[in-house]
C-alpha cells in the first residue's frame, strides 16, 4: 500500500465514519433514555433516502402511505388506550399529535411531487417524511413495554427491523435507486488529491450536527431533561420529567438524524429498502464502543469503524463486514471488562 | 402410570405414526418442525433455564451444514463422518466463542451474540471454498447401508428419533446434578459459587450444548434438502429460531415442540393466504412474523406452554419423579460425609486482613479465630465493615493484603467455589433461593460438590445412583428443618422466615465444617427467630462450626459461644456476650460516648 492509496482510503473511512457517527449519535440518545437499542435505525435513514430518489424521478414517494400507515396504527393503539383509562375526551388532542401532525410531511410530499421542486425543498422533505417514522413506530411497538428488560427491549428492536424492512420492501419494492450528487465540484489538496464536495458536505454535516447536539444538550431544557433521564430515570421522574415526552423527544430526534443520514448517503451508495441495517449495525458498533452511553467515545468509535472499513475493504471487498462486525467482540470483552457488574440476577425474557 | 406419562406416550404413539397416516406434504412439514425442534430446544435450555439469549443460534446451525455439505461434496466422504465433522466443527466453534464472550455481563452478551451471528453468516456468503452465494449442491441424502433415507418419509424417522432423543437426554439432564446447577444459573454466578459450582463453566457447557443441538439439526437440513446456501443461517433465521421458543414457552422443554410447530405451520398457512392479499404477499411474511413475535413479547412472554402449564397447576398432583412421600424406599447408601475437626481445632483463622475501596479501608487489619463446635458472632454497627468481611472470607471479594486460613489453608485469593469444596458453606443476606425450583431441588443444589456426575452420565441416566444419594441427603436436611412435607412445593412460595431457614438447610446439605450466616435473622418475625435460634443451637450439638453475621443484638447474645465486634472497619473487641455486653468501648461504638455505662448495658441487654 502506498501513501496515496492510504490517503484516499482514509478520506473514505472519514466519510463514512461521518455517517456512523450521526447513526451512533441516534443510537445513544435512543438508548440512553429509553434502553431501547434500537435497530431499525439504519431502516429510517434507508427510506428518506428512498424518498428522495423516488421526487428525483418524479414519482411520488411510497413513504407518505408508510407514514400513514404507521399514523392510523398510533392512533389505533393511543384510542385503545385511552378508551381503557377513561380518557376519551383526550381524544382530539391525540388524533391531532398521532394523525394529523404525521400527516403534514406527507402533504408537503404529495404537494411538491411530479412537481419539478427545487433540490433543497425535495430534500427538506424528505428529511421532513422520515422524522415521523422513528417516534410511531416507537409509540406503536415500544412505549407499551417501556418498563421491560433491555433484553425484551431488544428483541423487540430486531423483531420491528424485519417489521419495517418488509414494510419497506411492501412500499418500495426490491429495486435500488441512487440520487443525484447534493453537492458537485471537487477540492484538490495540496498534492493533488481531489476531495469531492460531497465527502465534505458529509464530514461538514457531521461536525455541524454534533456541534449542534452538544449545544441543545447543553445550553436547552429539553436537552437538560434528556440527559436527566439518562442519568437516572427515577430521579428524573421526581423533578417532574415525563418519561414519555423525554422519550418521544429521543425518538424525533433521532429520527431526524437518520432522515439526515438517508439524503447524505443516497448520492455516494445505491439504496435499497434493506440496506439501512448494514448503516446501522457499524453506528452500533460505534455506539458499543461509547457504551452505548458516551457521545464523545462514540464519535471516536465511529472514526474507528469508518477507518476499519475503508482499509478493510481494500484487503477484501468481499470480508470488510465480517472484519467489522467481528470487531465488536473484542469492544465488548473491553467494555464488559470496563464496567463493574453488582451481582445481578440475568435478564429474563419471560418472567 | 401417571396422567403426564400417559400424555408423552400418546403424543410418541402419534408421531410414529405420522408416517403411516399423512401425505408427503405433512410429513415434509413434520420433518421441518422436528429440524426447527432441535434449534428450539437448544434454545429453551439456554435462554429459558440458563438465561443467556442467543441470536445467533443460526450460524451454528449453517456451520454444520456447511460442513457436512463440504466434506460429502468436496472430499466424498459418508454423511455419517459428516454428521461427526459437522458436530465438532460446532462444537470447537461454540467453544472458541464461548471462551470469549460468556463472561459478558448485562446485556452485553446478547449483543455480542449479534455480532458473531452476523459474522458467521456473512463469511458463508463470501468463502470461494463453501461456494460463495450460490452454495453448496448435490449434497448426498443420508443411506443406513444400502436403505436410503432420500424420501421425506424415512428421513422422518430419523429426525422424530433423534429428537426423541434429544428431549429424553435434556429432561433427564435438567433433573439431576448438573441440571440444577444449570437452572441455578439465572440466580447469579455467586449463588453457583456458594455451593461449589463455577458458574462459567456451567453456563459454557450449556452453551455448547446447544450449539451441537442446532449442529444436529444442520446436519438433518443439508442432507434433507440436499442444498445449502447463505440466507437460511442469517440473523433473521436466527430470531425465527428464537421466535420458536418463545412462541411454544422459554420454561418448559416441550415449548421447543410446541413453538417450531406453531411457526413453521404459520408460515405455511402464510405462504397461502397472503398472496391473497397483496401481489407481494410473500413478502408480507416477514412482517407478519415480526408483528406476531412484538405481540407475543407485550402480552405472552410465557408462550403457549407458559399458559398450559399455569392451567395444569393446581389441577394435578405436582410430578414426584421418585416414590410418594410417606412409603419407606430401600434407602440409598449415604453419601461420604467429611471427616469433622475435633472441638477446639482451629478452623478458621483471619490475620491481618485488609480490603480498600480505594482511600476507604473497609477492613482495617482485623484478625480473629473461630475454632471448631463453637458459634462465632460478627456483630457491629452500620458500616462497621461485617458484610467486606464476609465476603474476604467466603471469596467474593478480593483481600488487599492480610491473609485467611480455613482448615490449615491458606485461601487467600482463592476462588469461591473451591473455598466452598473445602467445607465452607454460605447463606445470602438477600436470598438467593431459585423460586422456580422445588425445595428438595433447591436444598439438593447444597450438595453440588458431594457429586460428580457430568451432563452427559445425568442426560443418559448413568446417574441415578449418586442422584438418588442426593435426593436423600436433601431430603434428610429438609426433615432437619421440618418442611418434609411441602418438599415439591416451589421456593417461592414460601414466607421470607421459610425461606432463611431453606437456604440454611442447602448449605447443610453440602457438609460444610463452617456454615457462614450472613444476618440470618433479618426480617423474621419473633416466632422465626426462636426458631432459627433452636436450629442453630442444635447444629451445634451435631458439631457444626458456625460463624454469624448479624444485627439483632437480642438474637446474638442468647445464641453465641463468643463474639468479634468490629466498627469502623477495625476489630474493636472480641469475647464472650457478657464481656462484650460489658465493654464500655462497644457501648460507646453503639451509642456514642457520652451514653451512661449502665444504662447503656440494660439497652444492650
Amino acid at each position: 500500500m502506498t501513501w496515496d492509496v492510504a490517503l484516499i482510503l482514509g478520506i473514505d473511512g472519514l466519510a463514512n465514519g461521518a455517517v456512523y457517527l450521526l447513526a451512533g449519535l441516534g443510537l445513544v440518545l435512543i438508548f440512553s433514555v429509553t434502553r431501547v437499542v434500537f435497530v431499525p435505525f439504519g431502516d429510517v435513514a434507508a427510506f428518506a433516502a428512498l424518498s428522495l430518489a423516488a421526487f428525483e424521478a418524479g414519482r411520488t414517494p411510497a413513504t407518505i402511505g408508510l407514514v400513514l400507515t404507521l399514523a392510523a396504527l398510533a392512533v389505533l393503539v393511543e384510542t385503545w388506550r385511552l378508551f381503557r383509562q377513561g380518557e376519551i375526551r383526550r381524544l382530539p388532542r391525540a388524533l391531532l399529535g398521532w394523525g394529523v401532525l404525521p400527516a403534514l410531511p406527507c402533504l408537503a410530499a404529495w404537494l411538491i411531487s411530479g412537481h419539478a421542486a427545487p433540490a433543497a425543498l425535495r430534500v427538506a422533505v424528505a428529511v421532513a417524511l422520515a422524522v415521523p417514522i422513528t417516534p410511531l413506530v416507537a409509540r406503536v411497538a415500544l412505549q407499551p413495554i417501556a418498563d421491560a428488560s433491555v433484553l425484551v427491549l431488544l428483541i423487540v428492536s430486531l423483531a420491528l427491523h424485519f417489521l419495517l424492512s418488509g414494510l419497506g420492501l411492501l412500499f418500495f419494492g426490491p429495486e435500488g435507486s441512487r440520487t443525484g450528487p447534493l453537492a458537485t465540484g471537487s477540492l484538490t489538496l495540496p498534492g493533488g488529491f481531489p476531495l469531492s464536495a460531497q465527502v465534505m458536505l458529509m464530514i461538514g454535516s457531521a461536525v455541524v450536527l454534533s456541534a449542534m447536539f452538544f449545544l441543545l444538550f447543553e445550553r436547552t431544557v429539553a436537552g437538560k431533561a434528556l440527559r436527566a433521564t439518562a442519568v437516572n430515570r427515577i430521579g428524573a421522574r421526581l423533578v417532574g420529567i415525563r418519561p414519555a415526552r423525554t422519550a418521544l423527544l429521543a425518538y424525533t430526534l433521532a429520527s431526524l438524524l437518520a432522515g439526515l443520514i438517508g439524503v447524505l448517503v443516497a448520492p455516494v451508495m445505491t439504496m435499497y429498502y434493506d440496506s439501512g441495517f448494514l448503516i446501522g449495525l457499524k453506528a452500533f458498533v460505534a455506539a458499543i464502543i461509547g457504551g452505548l452511553v458516551s457521545y464523545p467515545l462514540t464519535a471516536i468509535g465511529a472514526l474507528a469503524v469508518g477507518g476499519v472499513e475503508s482499509f478493510a475493504s481494500f484487503w477484501s471487498g468481499a470480508l470488510k463486514d465480517v472484519i467489522v462486525f467481528s470487531l465488536l467482540i473484542p469492544v465488548l470483552m473491553l467494555r464488559s471488562f470496563m464496567a463493574r457488574h453488582a451481582e445481578e440476577e440475568a435478564e429474563e425474557i419471560d418472567r | 402410570m401417571k396422567p403426564h406419562h400417559w400424555l408423552v406416550g400418546g403424543v410418541v404413539a402419534l408421531l410414529a405414526a405420522a408416517p403411516l397416516l399423512l401425505g408427503n406434504f405433512a410429513v415434509s412439514l413434520l420433518n421441518d418442525i422436528g429440524i426447527g425442534a432441535f434449534v428450539a430446544l437448544g434454545l429453551v435450555l439456554l435462554t429459558g433455564v440458563g438465561g443467556a439469549t442467543s441470536f445467533g443460534q443460526a450460524a451454528f446451525v449453517g456451520i454444520a451444514a456447511y460442513g457436512t455439505a463440504w466434506l460429502t461434496t468436496t472430499q466424498h466422504l459418508s454423511p455419517w463422518l459428516g454428521l461427526l465433522f459437522a458436530l465438532a466443527l460446532t462444537g470447537v466453534a461454540a467453544l472458541a466463542i464461548g471462551l470469549l464472550t460468556l463472561r459478558l455481563g448485562g446485556h452485553y452478551l446478547p449483543l455480542s451474540t449479534i455480532a458473531w451471528g452476523l459474522s458467521i453468516a456473512l463469511l458463508f456468503g463470501n468463502v470461494e471454498a463453501l461456494g460463495s452465494h450460490t452454495g453448496l449442491s448435490n449434497i448426498p441424502p443420508l443411506a443406513l447401508g444400502s436403505w436410503s433415507l432420500a424420501d421425506p418419509r424415512s428421513i422422518y424417522m430419523l429426525i422424530w428419533g433423534l429428537l426423541g432423543l434429544a428431549c429424553w437426554f435434556s429432561h433427564n439432564l435438567l433433573r439431576s446434578r448438573p441440571g440444577r446447577a444449570i437452572r441455578g444459573l439465572r440466580g447469579g454466578a455467586t449463588l453457583l459459587a456458594s455451593v461449589g459450582a463455577d458458574a462459567f463453566r456451567v453456563r459454557l457447557t450449556l452453551f455448547v450444548m446447544a450449539a451441537l443441538l442446532a449442529g444436529v439439526a444442520g446436519w438433518l437440513y443439508a442432507h434433507m434438502n440436499r442444498f445449502v446456501s447463505p440466507s437460511p443461517f442469517d440473523v433473521r433465521a436466527s430470531i425465527e429460531y428464537l421466535l420458536m421458543a418463545v412462541a411454544g414457552g422459554l420454561g418448559q422443554l416441550s415449548g421447543a415442540l410446541v413453538g417450531s410447530a406453531l411457526v413453521i405451520v404459520l408460515k405455511n398457512g402464510l405462504q397461502d393466504v397472503l398472496p391473497w392479499l397483496s401481489q407481494r404477499g410473500s413478502q408480507l411474511q416477514g412482517v407478519a412474523f415480526a408483528v406476531l413475535f412484538i405481540l407475543l413479547l407485550h402480552h405472552a412472554r410465557g408462550g403457549l406452554m407458559g399458559f398450559v402449564s399455569r392451567w395444569t397447576r393446581g389441577r394435578f398432583a405436582p410430578i414426584a419423579d421418585d416414590a410418594p412421600l410417606g412409603t419407606t424406599l430401600p434407602l440409598p447408601q449415604p453419601l461420604p460425609r467429611r471427616a469433622q475437626p475435633a472441638p477446639g481445632q482451629p478452623v478458621l483463622a483471619v490475620r491481618r486482613a485488609l480490603k480498600r475501596f480505594g482511600g476507604l479501608a473497609a477492613v482495617n487489619d482485623v484478625s480473629f479465630d473461630v475454632r471448631a463446635g463453637e458459634i462465632v458472632g460478627l456483630i457491629g454497627p452500620n458500616g462497621a465493615g461485617k458484610s467486606t468481611m464476609f465476603n474476604l472470607l467466603t471469596g467474593t471479594l478480593p483481600m488487599t493484603s492480610g491473609r485467611v486460613e480455613f482448615l490449615g489453608h491458606d485461601i487467600s485469593g482463592w476462588a469461591q467455589p473451591r473455598i466452598a469444596r473445602l467445607g465452607m458453606a454460605r447463606t445470602f443476606q438477600h436470598v438467593k433461593l431459585r423460586p422456580h425450583m422445588s425445595l428438595l431441588d433447591n436444598v439438593a443444589l447444597g450438595a453440588h460438590a458431594r457429586g460428580g456426575a457430568g451432563v452427559v452420565a445425568a442426560g443418559l441416566r448413568l446417574d441415578r445412583r449418586e442422584e438418588a444419594q442426593i435426593l436423600a441427603e436433601a431430603r434428610r436436611q429438609l426433615a432437619r428443618i421440618g418442611l418434609t412435607e411441602r418438599a415439591h412445593e416451589l421456593a417461592g412460595s414460601l414466607p421470607l422466615g421459610t425461606q432463611r431457614i431453606l437456604e440454611i438447610a442447602r448449605a447443610l446439605a453440602a457438609d460444610p465444617v463452617l456454615l457462614v450466616l450472613d444476618e440470618p435473622a433479618a426480617g423474621l418475625r419473633r416466632k422465626e427467630k426462636q426458631a432459627l435460634g433452636e436450629l442453630l443451637r442444635k447444629l451445634r450439638g451435631e458439631g457444626v462450626t458456625i460463624l454469624i453475621v448479624e444485627h439483632d443484638m437480642d438474637f446474638v447474645m442468647k445464641l453465641v459461644d463468643r463474639l468479634v465486634v468490629m466498627t469502623f472497619g477495625a476489630k474493636l473487641v472480641e469475647g464472650t456476650p457478657a464481656a462484650v455486653r460489658a465493654d464500655p468501648r462497644v457501648q460507646a461504638a453503639y451509642l456514642g460516648s457520652a451514653v451512661e455505662p449502665v444504662a447503656a448495658a440494660e439497652v444492650l441487654a
